[in-house]
């Protein structure tokens, strides 16, 4: 990350960066994507022991003999390892912003 | 199973004693600062400590407990390893990033990074201590009984073997030494996994809907094992464990750890990536090697071994492939305890050592020298108690004590964490409220479960009614702990602004990581 700027001895001015409209995009856009995924992850996730406990619908076979539960749990993994991959596209996308944020606040903002 | 001990375990069990002994060697070497110690200088790439998260996660418990409970109750054994996969989500999307670029050695460190608190880094300590004793137990109690049945040798000796073996890791290696150990046993473990997956798909014919039609006649059970159920009744005890699994892996104190050890938030992602692809096959497999040893070993066997299933996976090993892979699974498994133990002391002490000595005892003022020497009498401190802990904990049942300490961690550290980093108006009072809640919640609730009181004699603790019907309280307890911070925040007037924009800068951004840490 973007770091290599704040050398040892130098004074931040977080205010400054926390300030700057960049961060703010970048914080607000950050947070609902970050928690509208994991609301969706884990609703994807609380729904199996739900569904197991009250109903019998993952209890029907779905091919030959392997029962709608198998798949479903097949589909969370798949679920995990895919949303690992769209967050690090994200985030890769979150720190070209971030470097863009600490290159205005060197160029102007702060001091 | 053989009793006692053939030329090949012997031969397996020093070749990972000897392994392991010579990767501490080595680490001692490179282990002179308290970063050293705690962080492994925080000179950890991607892959190594993506291994290495894998190497400290996956326990016995998962490697013994879910190969066993696949085995006797089918899906819902399964059950573990979808919580303890989803749980890295929670992980990567929510802690992992803001962690790096707050933290420095511990948990503690991250959320005083906003409140500089001595009650705040106490409280914080202490959750943290209470989780590793919880959790060390946990693994202590069974590496015991495997060890008791592997070698045949009496518990205590076999606890003080695991325990000398840890505590040299830790005291002479520091985090190098565990996170070498970690990455090691992680490849260990996975090559025995594949090995014993592919012989149980061998005998199905490499045909998964094979191997489904034929569990299908292969237990007692019949269909029903295929489908939830067997031992999961009770709809909302299921859902509180399932809900324990996935928000306590995120609370866990030796894997937060694992993220000070890599250089910025971008190698923490990267680690994060490996270490869910890892771990996400391994319980993939956990299926093949839960369903081939009840097929192939059968369950009265695997309960004549252990009550709990806890044999299941080496027996199955036996019975596919002879002594010489039965010995491996059986090496790969105590590798699998040191490698987890090692990093609990780690932590342990890290809470011990860093936070009550170093930032509150002493404010700080101590030098580098001192700090490693602390790190070094934490590290033994915790694990004597443990040991001494475990040695009279032979009874407790091992699976009941690592979901408590996922309860634990899930109800006192993660709201403190996502309050730290998400909420504005969060302040020291609600900080201090919501480990606690959290901490107590949790710890009272389990005392009143059907854990500890069950009308049976000989079924629990004590004997009499459970106040709640529930064995893991997590569906209560984290909801607690979010509202005890609540609670706590708005009954302070204290907030401070310019304190929390600094604090979200550094995680957003990253700026100033260099200052924090090394």
């Amino acid at each position: 990350m973007a770091n290599n700027q704040a050398n040892k001895g130098v004074v931040i001015d977080y205010d400054a960066i926390a300030n700057q409209e960049s961060f703010k995009v970048l914080v607000r856009k950050k947070n609902s994507f970050l928690w509208s995924m994991t609301v969706i992850f884990l609703a994807a996730y609380m729904l199996l022991p739900i569904l197991t406990s009250y109903t019998t619908i993952l209890h029907q076979k779905a091919f030959g003999e392997i029962t709608w539960v198998w798949v479903y749990s097949a589909g969370l993994f798949i679920m995990t390892w895919g949303l690992c991959h769209i967050y690090v596209a994200k985030a890769n996308s979150f720190d070209k912003e971030a470097k863009a944020i600490i290159a205005e606040y060197e160029n102007g903002g702060g001091r | 199973m053989t009793n006692g001990m053939s030329f090949t375990a012997i031969f397996f069990f020093v070749a990972i004693v000897g392994l392991t002994l010579v990767i501490t060697w080595w680490a001692s070497k490179r282990t002179s600062s308290a970063s050293d110690f705690y962080t492994a200088g925080g000179g950890l790439t991607g892959w190594q400590n993506g291994l290495a998260i894998a190497g400290d996660y996956l326990s016995a418990a998962s490697f013994l407990g879910i190969a066993g409970a696949v085995a006797l109750f089918g899906f819902d054994g399964f059950f573990f390893s979808i919580g303890y996969l989803v749980a890295y989500l929670v992980v990567l999307y929510i802690v992992a990033e803001p962690l790096r670029n707050l933290g420095k050695f511990t948990l503690a460190d991250m959320i005083t990074a906003r409140f500089d608190s001595s009650k705040v880094r106490g409280t914080a300590a202490l959750s943290t201590i209470t989780i590793v004793l919880f959790y060390m137990i946990a693994q202590l109690v069974g590496a015991g009984a495997l060890i008791q049945l592997l070698l045949g040798i009496d518990y205590w000796i076999a606890v003080l073997i695991v325990g000398v073996m840890m505590t040299t890791y830790v005291l002479f290696g520091g985090m190098t030494a565990t996170s070498w150990v970690q990455i090691i046993k992680a490849c260990l473990l996975m090559l025995g996994t594949v090995i014993i997956s592919f012989l149980v798909l061998k005998e199905f014919g490499f045909s998964i809907t094979t191997m489904f039609k034929e569990m299908e006649t292969a237990t007692d059970s019949g269909a029903a094992y295929l489908n939830p159920g067997l031992k999961y009744q009770n709809g909302i005890d299921t859902i509180s464990m399932l809900i324990a699994l996935v928000l306590g892996t995120a609370g866990l104190p030796h894997i937060l750890m694992r993220f000070f050890t890599v250089k910025d938030a971008k190698t923490a992602r990267s680690s994060v990536i490996w270490a869910t692809w890892i771990v996400g096959i391994f319980y993939i497999l956990t299926i093949f090697l839960g369903f081939g040893a009840a097929k192939f070993v059968g369950k009265e066997e695997i309960i004549a071994a252990n009550a709990a299933g806890n044999m299941a996976a080496p027996l199955l090993a036996e019975a596919l492939g002879g002594d010489i892979l039965f010995s491996f699974v059986c090496a790969v498994a105590f590798a699998t305890i040191l490698a987890v133990v090692a990093g609990l002391v780690l932590s342990g002490a890290s809470a011990l050592s860093h936070d009550i000595y170093g930032q509150i005892i002493k404010k700080g003022n101590v030098t580098e020298k001192e700090q490693v020497l602390a790190a070094r009498i934490g590290s033994i401190t915790i694990a004597i108690i443990s040991i001494l802990l475990a040695l009279g904990a032979q009874t407790l049942n091992v699976a009941f004590l690592v979901s408590l300490a996922f309860c634990i961690a899930g109800s006192a550290n993660l709201p403190v964490i996502i309050y730290t980093i998400y909420w504005k108006r969060f302040n020291t009072a609600g900080a201090v409220t919501a480990m606690l809640t959290g901490l107590i919640s949790a710890l009272v609730l389990v005392a009143v479960s059907p854990n500890i009181w069950n009308p049976v004699e000989g079924k629990a603790i004590f004997v009499g009614n459970p106040l709640i019907n529930l064995t893991n309280p997590a569906i209560i307890s984290v909801p607690l702990g979010f509202l005890g911070g609540f609670i706590g925040t708005l009954l302070s007037k204290e907030s401070d602004a310019k304190k929390y924009r600094e604090v979200e800068v550094k995680a957003n951004t990253g700026i100033s990581v260099q200052d924090v840490s090394h």
